[in-house]
């Protein structure tokens, strides 16, 4: 068996959702190759060689996959993809934007998501919001599949292995990369964080998240928000943790004001340790809470972080 | 220019799935069901593109068990012009919708497909990007702005560090996140006007497409449950506990 994993990356640097999915590839076994695409990616692909139990890491650097817009992304994946049994993909914006073009080029399925791998064919993946757990058999003669990170430990970065350059550019032409508005922070990224510290709609507006931040960054942790606190525009989107946003499973997950729809749990239920400070002891998130602090949050959150 | 709204027909995003004593499934006997929340988003925008004079009309389309009829006269209702029912009892996987709504776009020859970027039940988050392959049409995925400009459409997408904004030649496909729009209630007329709308219905056989199933679900089972923990008192109790017992402060 042979898998190429598709690396998770910035040009500059790889992304940690790249160590979860080589995990997840080497729980199935077989020679695992690295793509990194992007342009002027070449530190991305130094830091990729690192990754243990790659055997490969091929490089197309390129202006075309410079943002990594799925026309020419998926082009390039299919057309490497027909030699190997499996196609991975961690299950960030990036893998679930691509992947299913490409599964759909090969004319195989895609099983999305995956928590755990039973057998090189076989799968366990959430479905209904995590309130079920699919096995499920592929038939295909390649499985195209996206990771959760939070499914797998990460693997080291102690490996070398050879980079090989990809001459092959696909440019389908149609999409074009007009702007970004990234999020800039000191704290770490939701998805790599430890500790997560999440407000909902009980934080009343986005100035009362810097109540949160404070303690982030007494913690080390990252700041993250309810679907409810999203759309009620207190915070922007990629804080969202949830079914749709971001799924996230740290030592330590502090829910602040978040009542615990099922949408939400979704999202963080796997954590090891789940912190809820609500006014309201009927809330749900108390069912999941490791410890339950039935408090204003207004006097909780700043004696809290006096504490700690 | 024609809009494409797919749609789909799952359970009620307040209904927590459980899961059936038999492992073979989720129980949805006597559940309430409902369009896919990002599928009514789709509707939603394909309305306002309509109100805004850069859709001059809008087929929606479902395919499902005929119960999905409902939903269609949902979207009808809302503002859809027809509807297009491609009728199954069996539940297919996303590469063999994709498929089936290739065919519909080859038909119709819309400016531009809205779907939901992923239906509630599965949780596949696949089907509008097999479509945009199979068609070879550009994707824009996880919207949270659609603008047609000069001809292009600029589609802000929400992804993992913030927004990205692209520029797609037209025809197009796009699937919604959820601040693309906060989706209208149908009024009363507007429900009564939507019955007499024409709704054409089909099967999957009509199409001549291999909807075979790729994968076999093995088993469904319940997630491990998390146990309860304690109501402590006070801060300082939180944060002995935090301390000395889980030891992740």
């Amino acid at each position: 068996m042979s898998i190429l994993v598709i690396a998770e990356h910035d040009n500059a640097t790889l992304k940690a959702a790249t160590l979860n999915t080589v995990a997840a590839a080497q729980a199935i076994g077989g020679d695992i190759d690295l793509l990194v695409a992007g342009a002027n990616c070449a530190a991305a692909a130094e830091q990729a060689a690192k990754v243990s139990g790659v055997t490969r890491v091929l490089v197309a650097d390129n202006a075309a996959y410079a943002h990594q817009l799925a026309e020419n992304l998926a082009l390039l994946v299919t057309e490497l993809g027909s030699g190997y049994s499996h196609i991975l993909a961690p299950s960030t914006t990036n893998g679930k934007n691509v992947l299913p073009r490409v599964a759909a080029k090969l004319d195989v399925a895609q099983i999305s998501d995956i928590i755990s791998v039973e057998s090189a064919d076989t799968f366990k993946r959430p479905i209904y919001a995590g309130n079920a757990i699919a096995t499920v058999q592929s038939s295909d003669a390649i499985k195209v599949i996206t990771v959760r990170t939070t499914g797998f430990d990460p693997v080291t970065e102690e490996g070398s292995a050879t980079i090989e350059a990809l001459a092959s550019v696909h440019d389908a032409g149609t999409s074009a990369f007009v702007k970004e508005e990234l999020a800039v922070s000191d704290r770490p990224e939701l998805t790599a964080a430890k500790v997560i510290i999440s407000g909902g709609r009980g934080m009343g507006n986005g100035d009362n998240f810097a109540l949160l931040e404070k303690v982030a960054d007494k913690l080390g942790a990252a700041v993250g928000a309810s679907r409810a606190a999203v759309d009620a525009g207190f915070v922007p989107n990629d804080m969202q943790v949830g079914q749709t946003g971001k799924i996230v499973a740290p030592d330590l997950y502090i829910a602040v004001g978040i009542s615990g729809a099922i949408q939400h749990l979704a999202g963080m239920k796997d954590s090891k340790f789940i912190v809820a400070i609500n006014k309201d002891e009927e809330a749900p998130i108390f069912q999941v809470a490791d410890y339950g602090l039935v408090a204003d949050l207004f006097d909780a959150v700043p004696e809290l972080e006096s504490k700690i | 220019m024609k809009v494409l709204v797919a749609v789909k027909r799952v359970i009620d995003y307040n209904v927590k799935a459980r899961v059936k004593s038999d492992q073979t499934g989720v129980d949805l006997a006597n559940v309430k069901m409902a369009m896919n929340p990002f599928c009514e988003i789709a509707v939603e925008e394909a309305v306002r593109l309509k109100e805004k004079g850069a859709a001059d009309e809008i087929v929606v389309v479902s395919i499902g068990p005929k119960a999905a009829q409902e939903q269609i006269r949902t979207a009808l209702a809302l503002g859809a012009d027809r509807g297009l029912h491609i009728e199954t009892e069996v539940e297919l996987e996303s590469l063999a919708v994709a498929k089936l709504l290739a065919k519909v776009v080859a038909a119709e020859q819309p400016g531009l497909v809205l779907l939901g970027k992923q239906a509630i039940d599965t949780d596949n988050n696949q089907t509008g990007q097999m479509l945009a392959a199979l068609t070879d049409l550009p994707q824009g995925t996880f919207a949270s702005v659609v603008n047609v400009e000069d001809g292009k459409l600029a589609v802000t997408r929400e992804i993992d560090g913030g927004l990205q904004t692209l520029s797609l030649t037209l025809p197009a496909i796009v699937t919604t996140d959820l601040r693309l729009n906060e989706p209208r209630y149908a009024s009363l007329p507007n429900i009564m006007k939507a019955k007499r709308k024409p709704l054409d219905s089909k099967t999957p056989a009509d199409y001549d497409v291999d909807t075979a199933p790729r994968l076999k679900v093995l088993k469904v089972e319940s997630p491990a449950v998390r146990k309860a923990g304690v109501i402590v008192a006070s801060v300082d109790e939180l944060v002995e506990k935090l301390k000395n017992e889980a030891k992740v402060i």
